[in-house]
């Protein structure tokens, strides 16, 4: 692997790794490929036409993991990257991502990154994304990843997102399509500070009968920062969908939460339930009662909700 | 020990109400219930201890240091704990975080399944939930009752242990206090309504309407209690 110290001190942060991963990978740093490896059972190719990578997993891939991280540790470094994911049918696979920016000088680092993915019948995904900025510089650090996901019958996908540091703006697209007896869960945890702001937007249609959504967004907004929260849920067949935001807001912080559902059929079962608030003082008072001081207190309260 | 020396608390809101009045009190004893009617002023009475609301005027004293004007967590850190009548809950924190917190330092699973296992709770049944709304109002009392276990203090305060939890859940919850006296070092305050827990009190204290009514053992007070004496006080009910 060909990477300077900050980028490799990012890829701790993002991907929790030391070293080179086991199975599949491919390191993007500043744009440039940094390092690949497929295996026999999952290919990586670089596309032709623009910026990014297939991923082609083979049907009947069990127990795998590829590692697809970018680090991005010079200043003004400004990318879009499309990142496609072909994983086959009967297969059970972790997906890794992640975005680390280290940001020391005065200008704009940014990484747009379009995910789609393509969940063949039966397969099974785990997908892990975590986003962290940071620097000492003016530069701000934005990152506007949508991810697309199309899951194919009895198809399963487990989003993981995190985003809990560094990043001065975000724009979160998230749009799914899930036929027959598919399933789709998505954890999202965002803290914003400072003048930070977040958007995130889920947009996901229950086409298939039998087919269920839980899209579940916890975030913390402190200082002066700003998140907004949509969702929308189309149950166009015989299904379940849940979306849940719940949101604590501290300091001068402002949180829009704006969910929706939309039942086009009369055995769409769907709900939707959004939460806004300031840490309970009962919460702090009685971690008080336990010795730790407010301070302490309101760390591992927000440590807990974001955990 | 702690002692009480003429504490008021009055509010302002509704033109004015004196919640306690001129409560002195020595906690001397090692298992003492503070009994008394609704709305009587026991539950301010036990926050007040804990910090929790500072007194209109008067003073606590804990082992002869002055405590009135300290905060909560000097409190607690000075060997004050408080088991609260509503737990609360947490969205994330797991009990083996809370009873770690309690302990004030980090216990490995089978350290805190030891708390657990003292209150009657499964341990390996509990250990990794999160203290959320997916525990009952009993097995919250429980946890709540596990921390106060785990730190150990010279002063542990529980509001009302029986309240929110069904019959057998108190049953076991007797258990448990049975237990703690036998084995706690320090000095325990109860706030009850309970004749079985007011049962194994070395010292009763009846408060109303933000009065000390009486003061004495089971012995004495006990039969007033029972007999409903107007004496004591005119509504009180166990």
């Amino acid at each position: 692997m060909d990477l300077d110290i900050l980028q490799k001190d990012l890829l701790v942060q993002i991907a929790d790794l030391h070293d080179v991963p086991v199975g599949a990978y491919n390191i993007r740093a500043n744009g440039m490929a940094a390092g690949r490896q497929s295996t026999e059972n999952v290919e990586i190719i670089s596309k032709l036409d623009k910026p990014g990578i297939d991923i082609i997993i083979k049907a009947d891939t069990k127990n795998e993991t590829v590692h697809i991280p970018v680090v991005i540790s010079a200043t003004g470094h400004a990318e879009i990257v499309y990142n496609d994911f072909f994983i086959g049918e009967n297969s059970d696979v972790t997906i890794v991502a992640g975005c680390g920016i280290h940001n020391c000088g005065d200008q704009e680092s940014k990484h747009d990154g379009i995910h789609t993915f393509h969940v063949g019948k039966n397969s099974k995904v785990k997908y892990v994304e975590k986003h962290y900025g940071e620097g000492d510089g003016n530069g701000k650090n934005v990152m506007n990843p949508t991810t697309i996901v199309n899951i194919a019958e009895n198809g399963y996908l487990e989003m993981d997102t995190v985003q809990i540091k560094g990043i001065d703006s975000t724009n979160r697209v998230t749009k799914a399509k899930l036929e027959k007896g598919a399933t789709l869960v998505v954890t999202e945890k965002i803290m914003t500070h400072g003048n930070q702001s977040a958007t995130t937007d889920f947009d996901v249609a229950l086409d298939g009968e039998g087919s269920s959504a839980h899209v579940v967004s916890r975030s913390v907004a402190k200082d002066s920062s700003k998140q907004l929260f949509l969702s929308n849920i189309n149950g166009n067949n015989e299904c379940s969908g849940h979306t849940e935001c719940d949101a604590i807001v501290m300091d001068n912080a402002n949180v829009s939460a704006i969910p929706k559902i939309m039942a086009n059929h009369p055995d769409a079962s769907l709900i939707h339930e959004a939460a806004i608030g300031k840490i309970a003082g009962e919460q702090l008072i009685k971690l008080m009662t336990l010795g730790l001081t407010e301070k302490e207190a309101e760390e591992q309260i927000i440590n807990g909700f974001l955990k | 020990m702690l002692e009480l020396k003429n504490v008021c608390y009055s509010v302002e809101d509704d033109g004015g109400k004196d919640i306690l009045k001129n409560v002195s009190l020595k906690i001397e004893d090692r298992f003492v219930v503070i009994t008394g009617p609704n709305g009587g002023g026991k539950s301010t009475l036990a926050k007040i201890i804990a910090g929790i609301i500072k007194p209109t005027s008067g003073q606590i004293l804990l082992d002869g240091v002055d405590i009135t004007n300290m905060s909560i967590t000097e409190r607690a850190n000075l060997g004050v704990s408080f088991a609260f009548q509503q737990p609360v809950r947490f969205k994330g924190i797991t009990v083996h975080d809370l009873i770690s917190l309690a302990a004030g330092k980090k216990l490995t699973i089978s350290q805190a399944c030891e708390y657990l296992s003292e209150v009657g709770l499964c341990a390996r049944d509990y250990i990794n939930r999160e203290v959320n709304g997916s525990l009952s109002g009993g097995e919250l009392k429980r946890i709540e009752i596990a921390m106060i276990l785990a730190r150990g203090t010279k002063l542990s305060i529980f509001d009302e242990p029986e309240a929110g939890i069904d019959l057998w859940s108190f049953n076991s919850l007797i258990k448990v206090f049975e237990n703690m006296h036998r084995t706690i070092k320090g000095n325990i305050l109860i706030i009850s309504h309970q004749e079985r827990i007011l049962n194994f009190a070395d010292k009763i204290v009846v408060i109303a309407d933000g009065e000390i009514r009486k003061i004495g053992n089971k012995d004495e007070i006990m039969p007033e209690i029972l007999s409903g004496s107007k004496q004591i006080c005119e509504q009180i009910k166990v």
